[in-house]
C-alpha cells in the first residue's frame, strides 16, 4: 500500500489531547515526587500556552534533552527505571512530554494509546469503586478525543453521547470476556520488589507501640460471615502470629519451628464447630486469621504448631477462605519439651523488680500464679490507654511498678514476662479481637483498630490457654469494642467513632457495597471464575471449551451490534405499503407500474390492457390519491386505508398461466 | 502478474459500473485495520499481560472493556460506507493542467450521519465530505489533468476511518466518469484575417463591427448586446433593447493547423490553436478551426467555441463522438 503522507493534526483537535494528557496523569500525583509532578504540570501548560499563542512547538533536540534528564532523575529517584512505581513515573513523563511534539493525527494516536495504558496503572494503586467509576468516566473522554481526531468537529455534547454509545455497545463485549476469558492466576514472572510495598497489616514482631499504631487505622483488617449463630463478641478472638521469643524490647516468633519439624497440633474440640469464610485484606503475610482455633483449613493452608493457620504463600491479593473453628478447646496438652523450654526463656538481666515478685509467687500452682497477676491488674492502679509513656531499658518494671499505663501489647508482654519468672511458660499471640455486624449484607467486620495482644500459658492437664490481662484491666474492650474502652480523649480515627446512626449506616451501607465489588469484580479469579460456571450449569470448564464459547458468544454479540447499528430501513409508512403491494399483485398479472407512473396515469393504463381490473385499479388508486395527496386528514380514522388494502384482497385469484 | 491482477479484478470489482445509483453493498466494503489499529492491539495485549501479572480485576475489566470497543468500531466503521448510494454526474471539461472535477452525488439513505468520507482517484487530492441523516450531497472529486484529450479517470477509492481510526473501511465504485480534457491553450499572436472570404453569404446579416441602431431584444440576443442606457431611458416600455450592428463587411479568421509552427511537435501545435481560440473568442472574432481531416465553419459564440475545443482535444482519437 502507498504511504500517504500522515494527516495532520487540527488545530482545534489539540484541546482535547492536553485533557487526556491532564486526566491520565493528575490522578497520579499523589504517588509520584513532587519534582515530577510540577514537571508534568509546566510541560502541559506550555504546551497548552503554546497552543493558544497558535506557536510553533519546541524543537525535537531540546526535548530529547529533557527526556534524558527526566529519565536519569526517575532512575536516581527509584533506584532503577523498572519495576511499578518508575515505569509509572516514566509512563507518566511521556504522556507529559509527548504533546510537545505532537505534530500529526499519528502522534495524537499515540498520545491516546499511551493514555489508555496510563489508566490501567492506576489500578495498582486503587481498585474501589470509585475508581471503577473514574473508569469509565476516562474511557469516554478518551474514546471522544479519538472521535474528534477522526471524525471532524462537533459539539462536545455530541462527541461525548456518541463515545457513551460505542462504550455502552463494547459493554456487552466486556462482561463476556470478563466471565468466560480464562483466568490465570498471577504473577506471569517474579514481580519487581515494590510490587508489594504499602500492604498494612499485624506487624511481624511485637515492641511497644506496634499493635497501638495499627489501632490509629480505621482500614478493614477482614470481614467474615458465619454459616450458622455468630459468636459472642468476647469469644472473638482471630489468631494471628504468636511470638515466644523476648529480647528485653522486641518479641518475635522464634526460628526454632523452621529448623526442627514440630509436631502436628493436637486439638481436642469441647465445644461446637463454627463455619465461617473470611475475605482477608492482602497484608503480604502468611498468617490467615482464623478464630481461635480452627479445625478445618482451607487448601493450600496448614496450621502451625504454635496454632495459627498459614497459607504457603504471602496473602498478596485480597483473598476469600472457609474455615471451621472450635472456641473451647484443649490444645497441645502433650507440647514439645522444645517448645515448653522456648515458652520459659527470658533475656539473662533486666527487670529486676518484676523477677523478684515473680519468684514470691513462684511456688503457687501455675493456675494460681497466672490468678495473681490478673487480681494486680484488676486491683491496683493500671490504665488502658493509648498514649502510654515512654519506657526506658527496664520496660517491664517500669511498666508494672511506675507508669502503669499501656495498651495491650504492654499487658501481654508484662504478663508474659511474669509467667515466664515465676516458671509458667507463656508466650505472646498478636491478631484482632472483636468485629462489628454489618447489618446491610450480614458480614462481621473486623479493622485493624481490632488489633490486638493477648497471652497464652501452658498447664499441664489443660494445654494451652488464653489470658487476656487486658481483659482484667479494661473489661469493656473485649466485651464491646475499643471505642467503649478507651477515653474520650484518645486519637482513634473518625472512621470507628461514628456516633450518629445515620452516619453508621451509610458506613455500613457503603461498606456492604465495597464487598460486593471485592468479592465479585475484584475477587473474580480463577477459582471464583470455576464457582460462577458450575453455577451456571457448566460443571467442569477448561480453557480450550471456555475460549471456544467466548468466540461464539462475542461473534453472537458482534452481530446483534451490527444489527442494532445498521441503517435504519426508511420506515414506509402504511399507505405507501398498501398501495405497493396492490401494484405488486398487478405486477404479476402482468402490468408493471413504471417508477414514474402516477396511481391515476397508471390506473387508466390498466384501464387499457386489463378491462377487467380497470374498477378495482381505479379505486384503488383513487384511495391511494386521496390518502397522499388529499386535503383531508385522511388518515387520522383508517377508513380510506383500509379500503385500499381491502383492494389488495378484492383482486380477483390469478390464474394459472398456461404453459 | 496477470493471475495476480485477475484476482483483484475478482476482489475488487474492478469493472466499469454501469448501473446508477451505485449502492454500496457488503460485497463492495473492504475493512482491514489500521497502524494505529494495530497499535491498539499492541496495547491491549501488553495491558492483559499486566493486568494478568498484577492481579488487577479492573485492569482485566479495562482491557476487555477497550477490546470490546475495538470490535464495534469494527461495525461502525463498516457501516459508515454500508448502504451509501452513489450517482456519477457530468464533469465539465477543462484544460490540461488544470483540476477536473467529477461530480458524484451521494446520498445516504439511514438515519445516522456519516462522517469523514474520504473520495479520492488514485494518486490524486482527496476530498473529505460528511453526510447528515438522509442527506445527500454533490462531492466534486478532483483530478488533476496532464494531457488533452477524453479523461477516464478510472475507479474511486473512497475511505473511511470513522469512528475511532483503528480501521479503514474502502470501497472502489467504478463509476462511467468521463471529461474532456481542452489542449493547455499556449498564447501566441493570432494569425491574419481573411476578409471576405464568404463575405457575400452573409450580407445582411446582423454582424457586431458597426452599429446600426437599435431593435427590441430575441431570447438568442447576447446580453452584451443589450443596450441598457437605451433601455434606462425609455423605462416606460417592456422591451430590452439590443444595439444592431452591420456586419456584412465582416472578417473571417480561419485558425488553421497548417498556419501553426510546423517545427513544433503536435501536441504544441494543438496548444497554440487551443490559444488563438481563446484570444479569438475574446476579441468575440468570427472564425472557424481547420485541422487536418476535419473543418468547422466560422461562427462565435460560447457553443462554437467549445466544439472547436473539443476537436482539438479530441484529435487524432479515433473513436471520437461515435463510441459513446
Amino acid at each position: 500500500m502507498r504511504a500517504r503522507p500522515p494527516a495532520a493534526l487540527e488545530h482545534d483537535a489539540v484541546p482535547w489531547l492536553l485533557v487526556v494528557a491532564l486526566a491520565t496523569t493528575g490522578p497520579h500525583a499523589e504517588h509520584l515526587p513532587a519534582w515530577l509532578t510540577l514537571l508534568v504540570a509546566a510541560a502541559l501548560l506550555w504546551r497548552t500556552w503554546l497552543w493558544h499563542q497558535q506557536r510553533r512547538m519546541p524543537p525535537r533536540w531540546s526535548l530529547a534533552l529533557l527526556v534524558i534528564a527526566a529519565v536519569a532523575a526517575i532512575g536516581w529517584q527509584f533506584g532503577s527505571l523498572f519495576g511499578k512505581d518508575a515505569g509509572v513515573a516514566m509512563l507518566v513523563l511521556f504522556m507529559a512530554l509527548k504533546p510537545l511534539e505532537m505534530h500529526s493525527r499519528r502522534d495524537a494516536l499515540v498520545v491516546i494509546m499511551l493514555g489508555y495504558f496510563l489508566l490501567l496503572t492506576h489500578y495498582f494503586y486503587s481498585q474501589s469503586i470509585p475508581t471503577g467509576l473514574w473508569l469509565l468516566a476516562a474511557c469516554t473522554l478518551l474514546t471522544g478525543a479519538l472521535l474528534r481526531l477522526h471524525g471532524g468537529a462537533q459539539p462536545v455534547i455530541a462527541i461525548a453521547r456518541q463515545a457513551g454509545l460505542l462504550l455502552l455497545q463494547a459493554l456487552p463485549f466486556m462482561l463476556l470476556l470478563y466471565l468466560l476469558f480464562p483466568r490465570v492466576t498471577g504473577p506471569l514472572w517474579g514481580l519487581p520488589q515494590d510490587a508489594h510495598a504499602g500492604l498494612s497489616g499485624l506487624p511481624s514482631q511485637m515492641s511497644p507501640g506496634s499493635i497501638s499504631n495499627l489501632t490509629l487505622s480505621g482500614a478493614i483488617a477482614f470481614r467474615s460471615r458465619f454459616a450458622g449463630e455468630i459468636p459472642e463478641q468476647a469469644d472473638l478472638y482471630w489468631r494471628g502470629p504468636v511470638f515466644d521469643e523476648y529480647d528485653g524490647v522486641t518479641w518475635r516468633a522464634s526460628r526454632q519451628h523452621g529448623r526442627s519439624p514440630a509436631p502436628a497440633p493436637v486439638i481436642e474440640a469441647r465445644g461446637p464447630a463454627h463455619d465461617y469464610s473470611s475475605i482477608l485484606e492482602a497484608h503480604n503475610q502468611r498468617w490467615l486469621l482464623a478464630l481461635d482455633v480452627p479445625t478445618r483449613l482451607p487448601p493450600d493452608s496448614s496450621l502451625a504448631a504454635t496454632l495459627e493457620a498459614q497459607s504457603r504463600e504471602p496473602l498478596r491479593i485480597r483473598s476469600r477462605f472457609s474455615f471451621s473453628s472450635v472456641l473451647d478447646y484443649r490444645a497441645n496438652r502433650m507440647e514439645a519439651p522444645a517448645s515448653l523450654q522456648q515458652a520459659l526463656t527470658l533475656p539473662p538481666q533486666g527487670n529486676p523488680r518484676t523477677r523478684a515478685l515473680a519468684s514470691e509467687w513462684q511456688s503457687r500452682p501455675p493456675a494460681r500464679i497466672a490468678e495473681a497477676a490478673l487480681t494486680m491488674f484488676r486491683q491496683e492502679d493500671f490504665h488502658y490507654t493509648l498514649r502510654p509513656p515512654l519506657l526506658g531499658a527496664d520496660a517491664i518494671d517500669e511498666f508494672l511498678f511506675d507508669s502503669r499505663r499501656g495498651f495491650c501489647e504492654h499487658y501481654a508482654s508484662a504478663f508474659v514476662f511474669l509467667m515466664r519468672a515465676a516458671g509458667v511458660p507463656a508466650r505472646v499471640v498478636a491478631g484482632y479481637q472483636g468485629g462489628e455486624l454489618n447489618p446491610v449484607d450480614g458480614y462481621l467486620t473486623v479493622r485493624q483498630s481490632d488489633a490486638h495482644a493477648w497471652a497464652e500459658i501452658w498447664l499441664a492437664d489443660e494445654g494451652w490457654l488464653r489470658i487476656d490481662p487486658t481483659a482484667a484491666v479494661a473489661p469493656s474492650r473485649i466485651e464491646q469494642g475499643i471505642v467503649a474502652a478507651l477515653p474520650a480523649g484518645e486519637p482513634l480515627p473518625g472512621i470507628i467513632r461514628l456516633d450518629a446512626d445515620w452516619m453508621r449506616d451509610l458506613r455500613n451501607r457503603w461498606e456492604a457495597a465495597n464487598n460486593t465489588w471485592n468479592q465479585w469484580v475484584l475477587g473474580y479469579n480463577p477459582q471464583r471464575q470455576r464457582e460462577v460456571l458450575s453455577r451456571l450449569g457448566w460443571p467442569d470448564p477448561d480453557w480450550r471449551s471456555m475460549t471456544a464459547s467466548l468466540a461464539v458468544l462475542c461473534g453472537l454479540a458482534l452481530l446483534v451490534v451490527a444489527l442494532w447499528t445498521l441503517p435504519g430501513r426508511r420506515r414506509d409508512d402504511p399507505v405507501q405499503r398498501a398501495w405497493q403491494a396492490y401494484c405488486a399483485q398487478l405486477g404479476r398479472r402482468g402490468i408493471i407500474r413504471a417508477d414514474w407512473e402516477g396511481p391515476l396515469d397508471f390506473a387508466q393504463r390498466v384501464a387499457r390492457e386489463k378491462p377487467e381490473l380497470a374498477t378495482l385499479t381505479s379505486e384503488a388508486a383513487r384511495h391511494y390519491a386521496e390518502l397522499r395527496y388529499g386535503e383531508g386528514d385522511g388518515d387520522s380514522d383508517g377508513e380510506p386505508l383500509r379500503r385500499l388494502q381491502q383492494c389488495v384482497q378484492r383482486l380477483p385469484p390469478q390464474r394459472r398461466r398456461k404453459t | 502478474m496477470r493471475r495476480r491482477e485477475r484476482f483483484q479484478r475478482w476482489l475488487f470489482h474492478l469493472a466499469r459500473d454501469e448501473q446508477v445509483p451505485i449502492v454500496l453493498t457488503q460485497r463492495r466494503i473492504f475493512i482491514v485495520p489500521t497502524s494505529g489499529g494495530l497499535l491498539f492491539a499492541v496495547v491491549l495485549a501488553v495491558m492483559l499481560i499486566g493486568a494478568i501479572n498484577y492481579n488487577l480485576s479492573l485492569g482485566h475489566a479495562l482491557t476487555f472493556l477497550l477490546a470490546g470497543l475495538g470490535l464495534v468500531a469494527m461495525v461502525h466503521t463498516f457501516h459508515n460506507l454500508f448502504g451509501m448510494r452513489l450517482t456519477p454526474g457530468r464533469a465539465e471539461p477543462t484544460f490540461a493542467g488544470d483540476l477536473a472535477r467529477f461530480p458524484l452525488a451521494v446520498e445516504n439513505p439511514r438515519q445516522q450521519p456519516r462522517r469523514a468520507l474520504e473520495f479520492s482517484f488514485k494518486d490524486q487530492p482527496v476530498v473529505t465530505a460528511d453526510l447528515s441523516p438522509q442527506g445527500r450531497a454533490t462531492i466534486a472529486v478532483p483530478f488533476v489533468t496532464h494531457q488533452r484529450g477524453r479523461l477516464d479517470p478510472g475507479r474511486v477509492t473512497l475511505t473511511t476511518r470513522y469512528p475511532l481510526g483503528l480501521f479503514r473501511a474502502w470501497s472502489y465504485p467504478y463509476p462511467p466518469f468521463s471529461c474532456v480534457v481542452y489542449p493547455k491553450p499556449l498564447r501566441t499572436p493570432l494569425p491574419a484575417a481573411s476578409p471576405g472570404a464568404h463575405a457575400d453569404h452573409r450580407q445582411g446579416d446582423s454582424g457586431q463591427e458597426d452599429f446600426a441602431g437599435l431593435r427590441p431584444r430575441q431570447i438568442s440576443d447576447p446580453t452584451r448586446h443589450i443596450a441598457w442606457k437605451a433601455v434606462a431611458r425609455r423605462s416606460d416600455e417592456q422591451a430590452l433593447l439590443v444595439k444592431q450592428f452591420a456586419g456584412g463587411a465582416m472578417d473571417e479568421l480561419w485558425l488553421d493547423w497548417w498556419l501553426t509552427p510546423g517545427e513544433r511537435g503536435d501536441e504544441d501545435r494543438l496548444s497554440i490553436l487551443a490559444g488563438w481560440i481563446m484570444a479569438a473568442d475574446e476579441q468575440q472574432a468570427c472564425y472557424g478551426l481547420r485541422l487536418p481531416g476535419q473543418e468547422i465553419a466560422p461562427a462565435q459564440g460560447d457553443a462554437h467555441r467549445a466544439s472547436c475545443l473539443q476537436a482539438l482535444a479530441l484529435y487524432g482519437e479515433v473513436e471520437a463522438r461515435d463510441a459513446r
